[in-house]
This record gives structure tokens, C-alpha cells and sequence, in this order.
């Protein structure tokens, strides 16, 4: 078995019910919401390098290409840049392309596309075209993905007007987001974490829609507020559930898009709580931590009891080693570590 | 010392060739590129007043390669380009009247004062859009031909760039990629020898551009960019071996630019070429050595210069005092189109 499956199967989640719902793992969910999306709408392809090899995009892609032909499901040449642009024109002409990447440390190769063309064009020219284009990626972390291809990009990406981010927690999410960029009209990236592709959860069958720049509360608290997107999520709950074993009640929002970020949803928990926790796969220097806290603190001050805190990745490079990588990562511990450091003052 | 000098026949060889070409089209090149010389000549002389708060590169010199390719293309067929724009957008038909009003900074520009003359762009016409970073605009052009072929749609897309562009990865990237897919695309390089002052010896090994657009298995020539009905032959059969289901195509075609690369004038008495280099191609200026071949062959050309040159004259007078005269955006338009709905 491949390093990266084996250390995905040995996570362990919160298992749901079957008798209360459809299961489905991550992947499954992304899988079918591909699958809807081209069944729906003949605009729209996907494509991306090894979307029709046998580990088909961890699962995502599987069977695709053979259900609608090469000329909707294809691989692509390693071009990033190139596509990125192709991908652009093609959504310029009514196309709906899905652009899929391994990590998102590819997505960097073709910024220039991304940054400076995709999310600018529809502003540029004063409305006269659109880019529906999604470009997906999953985080890498463990077992020596590294420096190169670990990296969690997304706080890069939300200084740049244009573009829509989207970060989800949940299977179902993972297919509601996704049908949903599909049919939005502007540039979305949505960035998955290699460490939730396994999770199971309630997926309904059929295509429904996840609206984007809406939060989610997943835990209702008292004692503190925690935000954040994606994976951290799931760190997130891990902490929560050891918090309340020591009498801290804590509040979970899980942003899904972190831009446009549903402000309204962390105000009103923030009036509740007094305390802000922001938590993310990506590095705590101005990315969605960095972004969140600073709204808290030109927003919400009145509110907070405390200062805000946040938990993100040292400003280092990620290491590829396991020694390294268990100083690097935030683990539910250290977020348990700093909940308990802000109620105490 | 000249380092690119100009190596065409001109027309010598053109002659026997006319009687397969209307004396109106024939006419119509000449007016397209009188046209747009004069337009250009105007927002030269104009850009000092710092009425057009835009970078402008302009195409004086370069008439031919817009006016000849895009004769071969219909209405539907896709236009792209990189930064200079000018010549492209009014080669494919577009609105002259949009095209100041965008370089006056006007609401009523062709891109609402977003994109300046870098961004000409005119859907109504096919001008499909252009990317004011070298080499931008070319995967996009190449993914328009990839919705036209996924569509069957029949248009056939093409994108202008120059020399500098060939240089950027994307090129490359998309040439391979328009072949792996034979894609429905003409890659037009205008080859003018200069990327802003770098010469082609800095900056590319001593070979033909369009040999090494060959090297990616597509279809490629050279033309001398100076001649509008050579640029014009070229691009028809590439157009016509195109709707008849062939692939892309790569046409280099060989062309000086009389100014400099950005703003008014020329730069040339700064050292980075020589004077008598661009004098060396103004005597095969497109537009004048069009007008002595029309003239030798008797196509009465003479007696209608006057009158047509009058009529642009008109014109453009009327579509600057139209843009000096529009509305300016508003500050709520600012914050229109970040997103699509």
C-alpha cells in the first residue's frame, strides 16, 4: 500500500449511523458530485493530470472518463500555467471547466493564469465575459511530503479580489460546495486536505447545493469561539471534546468559504463567547488566521474579553522528516493548550 | 550597425497575382491600413495633451500583420492579442468610438475604463480579449479553440503576439497542447526584432521562430509582415486547411515597429538600435509600399487617396470629440464585477 493510503486509512473519525442516513467517505461524495455535475450540464469537463489514471485523483475521478468519453473527462499535459490559461478560455467561451491538481503546490506554477488573468478578466473587461472555472487541489501533510508538497496555499490567495476559496470540512459539504462552484460563474478554487478523504459522514443522494460565503456553526458553546475551515476543523472537535471533559465549553464555526467569509456568522458568535480562536491548515502569517483575527479586532473589539489567539502553522518551511513534522503540525493538544491559556485570564 | 534589416521582396512578385482579387478588397487593405496609420498618428499627437491617461503601444509599422490576417477571418471567427492591441482591434472590426472613449478613461469605453489600451476588446466583432502580460493571452486563445472544438462551433480562434512572447513558457505550453489536441488556432507572431530595447540576440539562439513552432509538430511559415496580401494568403490557407478540419497553424511574420515600444515617438536615437535601421524599414513602410503597388497596377488608387483620407480624417475627429465629450465612471462602478453573477 502507498505511504499516503496508509497513513489516510489510520486515521480515525467519529463514525455516523448508518440507520440515520446514506454514509458515503469524502472521496465518495466528490466522486458523485463530479459525476452529477457532468450528467447535468454538458458544459461541463474535468480535467487535470491523472484524472483518468487508476488512482484517479485519490478516487475522486474514478470511472468518469469511461462514463463521458475523453473528450469531457482528460488528462493533461504538465503544463500548469498553459492549462490554467486553456482552462480560462475555454470558461470564457461558456465552458465550465474542473481543473483538478494533486496538491496545491502545483497551483503555483500557473499563478500568473490564476492571479492575473482567470480571477481579473471578468473586471477587466467591464462584465463582457465570465470564468465558471473550479481548480481543486488537496493538501498534502505527512510522512514526508515536505517542503514541496504539503503546502497550504490558501492564505496566499484570499488578497486576491476575484477569486472565491472554498475550504470544506464534511462529505457533505465536499459535494455541495463542489456542485455548487461548478455552477457559479466566477473562478473557484476549492482546496481539499488529503487527511479527510477517508472521513465518512451523511451524504444525500442527488444533486443539492452548498452556498458559498456561509459558515457553519458544528459545535454550540459558551466559554470561546473557534474558526476555522477544512482539517482544522476536525482538530478543532478532537480539542473540543477533551476541552468539555474539563468543564470548557466551547463554540465551533467552520467558515467552508474562507472568501467570501460569512462575517455575520462569527460576529454573533463572538457576542456570545467573548473569545476568538482562529485555527488553519496553512500558516498562522497572513492567511485566514491572520485575516479573521484582524476583523475580530476592527470589527467585534467591543465584544472580546480577551485577545485573540490563533493556531496555524510556524513561520518555517514544512520539513519532510517525521521527527521535524511532530514539532510542525497543531495537533488538537496544542489547541486544547491555548483554549484553556485564554479562559484562564 | 543595422541588425535586423528588412530581407522581404516586397511586391515584386505580386503583379501576376491580382486578377484573382476584387479591385474593393484590394482598395479596402489600403483603407483599413490608412486607417489605422492615421488613427494612431492622432493618438500620438494627442497623448501629450494627458487627456488618454493610458500606456499606449502603438502599431505604426505593423498595419499590415492586423489588417491582412484579420481580412481572412469572418465576424465569429475569435481574436486575441497581447498588449499592442490597437492594430488587432480595429483589424477584427472593432468600435473606434469604444476604442477612445476607453483610452479617454470614458464609462462608455469598450471595457468601461477597466482596461485602458491594453484591453481592447469588442464580443460584437469577435475582439476576444487581450492580456497585457507577454505571452498571456495565448493559452486563453488556446482554450477558446478548445471550446470550439468541443462545441463544433467552426470558428476558428487566433491570437497575435510578438517576438518576446515565443519566449514565455505558456507559449510553448500551448503550442504543444493545440497540437496534442489539433486544436482550431492560428498562433500569429509579429516578429519586430525588439521586446521594449532587448534585441532578438539577447534573448533567442540564432534560429527561426517558426521553425521552432515546427519542432512542435505544427504547421508553421514565415511571411514578410510588411505585405499585407502576403500576411493575408498566408492566413487565408491557414484559415481554410483550418474549417476543413486540420490543425492549429503558427505564422511568423517579419515587421518593424516605427515607434518605440511604449508611449509617443520613437526611442531609436537612445542606441538600443539604430536610426537608420527604421529608416532601412520605413522605406517598406506597409502602407506606402501597398499604395505604390496599387498605384503601378493602375488601380486608381491615386485619385481616391484623397477622398478616402479625408473621410478617416472625419471620422476620427468625430470619435474624439465623442470620447472628450463622454461621461466618466462613477465610483460605485468601481466595485461592479469583482464577481460574476
Amino acid at each position: 500500500m502507498p505511504w499516503d493510503e496508509s497513513l489516510v486509512n489510520s486515521l480515525v473519525y467519529d463514525e455516523p449511523d448508518p440507520k440515520q442516513g446514506r454514509v458515503l467517505s469524502y472521496v465518495q461524495s466528490l466522486n458523485e458530485a463530479l459525476r452529477i455535475a457532468l450528467e447535468d450540464n454538458e458544459s461541463v469537463i474535468v480535467m487535470g493530470q491523472g484524472v483518468d489514471d487508476p488512482s484517479a485523483m485519490f478516487g475522486s475521478t474514478k470511472g468518469l472518463q469511461d462514463r463521458f468519453g475523453e473528450s469531457r473527462v482528460f488528462d493533461t499535459p504538465l503544463s500548469e500555467e498553459g492549462m490554467m490559461g486553456v482552462c480560462t478560455g475555454a470558461a470564457m467561451r461558456g465552458l465550465r471547466p474542473v481543473y483538478m491538481h494533486n496538491r496545491p503546490d502545483f497551483i503555483l506554477l500557473a499563478f500568473n493564469q490564476l492571479i492575473t488573468h482567470a480571477a481579473k478578466c471578468h473586471f477587466m473587461d467591464n462584465g463582457l465575459t465570465q470564468v465558471p472555472l473550479v481548480v481543486w487541489a488537496a493538501i498534502g501533510r505527512g510522512w514526508g511530503s515536505g517542503a514541496q508538497h504539503s503546502q497550504a496555499i490558501q492564505g496566499l490567495l484570499m488578497g486576491v479580489p476575484g477569486l472565491k476559496i472554498l475550504m470544506p470540512s464534511t462529505p457533505y459539504d465536499a459535494k455541495g460546495l463542489m456542485l455548487q462552484a461548478i455552477q457559479d460563474n466566477s473562478p473557484t478554487i476549492i482546496f481539499e486536505h488529503r487527511w479527510l478523504m477517508k472521513k465518512n459522514g451523511f451524504v444525500p443522494e442527488g444533486k443539492y447545493l452548498v452556498p458559498i460565503g456561509q459558515g457553519v456553526c458544528r459545535r454550540e458553546g459558551e466559554d470561546l469561539t473557534i474558526v476555522g475551515a477544512s482539517h482544522a476543523i476536525e482538530l478543532a472537535y478532537q480539542a473540543s471534546k477533551l476541552l468539555a471533559a474539563d468543564g470548557v465549553d466551547v463554540e465551533i464555526i467552520d467558515l467552508r468559504s474562507i472568501q467570501p467569509i460569512d462575517d455575520q456568522l462569527i460576529e454573533d458568535s463572538i457576542r456570545k463567547t467573548g473569545r476568538l480562536l482562529v485555527v488553519d491548515t496553512g500558516w498562522a502569517i497572513g492567511g485566514v488566521c491572520a485575516e479573521i483575527g484582524f476583523r475580530a479586532v476592527e470589527k467585534w473589539f467591543s465584544y472580546l474579553k480577551g485577545a485573540v489567539r490563533r493556531v496555524g502553522l510556524p513561520d518555517v518551511p514544512t520539513p519532510a522528516g517525521y521527527a521535524l513534522e511532530q514539532h510542525y503540525y497543531p495537533t488538537a493538544q496544542n489547541i486544547v493548550d491555548v483554549v484553556k491559556d485564554m479562559c484562564r485570564k | 550597425m543595422v541588425q535586423y534589416p528588412y530581407e522581404g521582396q516586397g511586391f515584386k512578385d505580386w503583379s501576376g497575382a491580382l486578377e484573382k482579387y476584387s479591385d474593393s478588397f484590394l482598395i479596402d487593405l489600403f483603407y483599413k491600413m490608412l486607417r489605422i496609420r492615421l488613427i494612431e498618428e492622432e493618438i500620438e499627437n494627442r497623448y501629450f495633451d494627458d487627456l488618454m491617461k493610458t500606456p499606449i503601444h502603438l502599431v505604426i509599422g505593423q498595419e499590415a500583420t492586423a489588417v491582412g490576417a484579420c481580412a481572412a477571418l469572418s465576424t465569429s471567427d475569435l481574436l486575441y492579442s497581447g498588449h499592442r492591441t490597437h492594430g488587432a482591434y480595429l483589424g477584427k472590426g472593432g468600435d473606434l468610438k469604444k476604442m477612445l472613449s476607453e483610452m479617454h478613461c470614458k464609462a462608455n469605453g469598450c471595457a468601461g475604463s477597466r482596461g485602458g489600451s491594453m484591453h481592447l476588446i469588442d464580443p460584437d466583432v469577435g475582439m476576444a480579449w487581450s492580456s497585457a502580460i507577454v505571452g498571456g493571452a495565448i493559452p486563453i486563445a488556446t482554450g477558446a479553440a478548445l471550446a470550439s472544438q468541443y462545441k463544433s462551433d467552426q470558428n476558428v480562434t487566433m491570437v497575435f503576439f510578438g517576438d518576446g512572447g515565443t519566449e514565455e513558457g505558456v507559449c510553448s505550453e500551448s503550442l504543444n497542447f493545440a497540437s496534442l489536441k489539433q486544436l482550431p488556432i492560428i498562433f500569429f507572431c509579429e516578429n519586430n526584432f525588439y521586446s521594449v530595447q532587448s534585441p532578438l540576440r539577447t534573448r533567442q539562439s540564432q534560429r527561426d521562430i517558426f521553425r521552432w513552432a515546427e519542432g512542435h509538430g505544427i504547421n508553421s511559415s514565415v511571411v514578410d509582415g510588411t505585405n499585407v496580401l502576403e500576411v493575408y494568403e498566408a492566413t487565408k490557407s491557414a484559415v481554410e486547411k483550418i474549417r476543413d478540419g486540420g490543425g492549429p497553424h503558427f505564422i511568423e511574420a517579419k515587421v518593424y515597429r516605427f515607434r518605440a515600444h511604449g508611449g509617443a515617438g520613437d526611442d531609436s536615437q537612445t542606441g538600443y538600435r539604430e536610426v537608420e535601421e527604421r529608416e532601412m524599414w520605413e522605406r517598406h513602410c506597409p502602407v506606402e509600399s501597398y499604395y505604390s503597388f496599387l498605384d503601378q497596377n493602375n488601380l486608381g488608387i491615386k485619385s481616391q487617396r484623397p477622398e478616402l483620407q479625408k473621410q478617416i480624417e472625419q471620422e476620427i475627429r468625430d470619435c474624439f470629440e465623442h470620447a472628450l465629450k463622454s461621461p466618466e465612471p462613477k465610483k460605485a462602478d468601481l466595485f461592479k464585477y469583482v464577481y460574476a453573477d
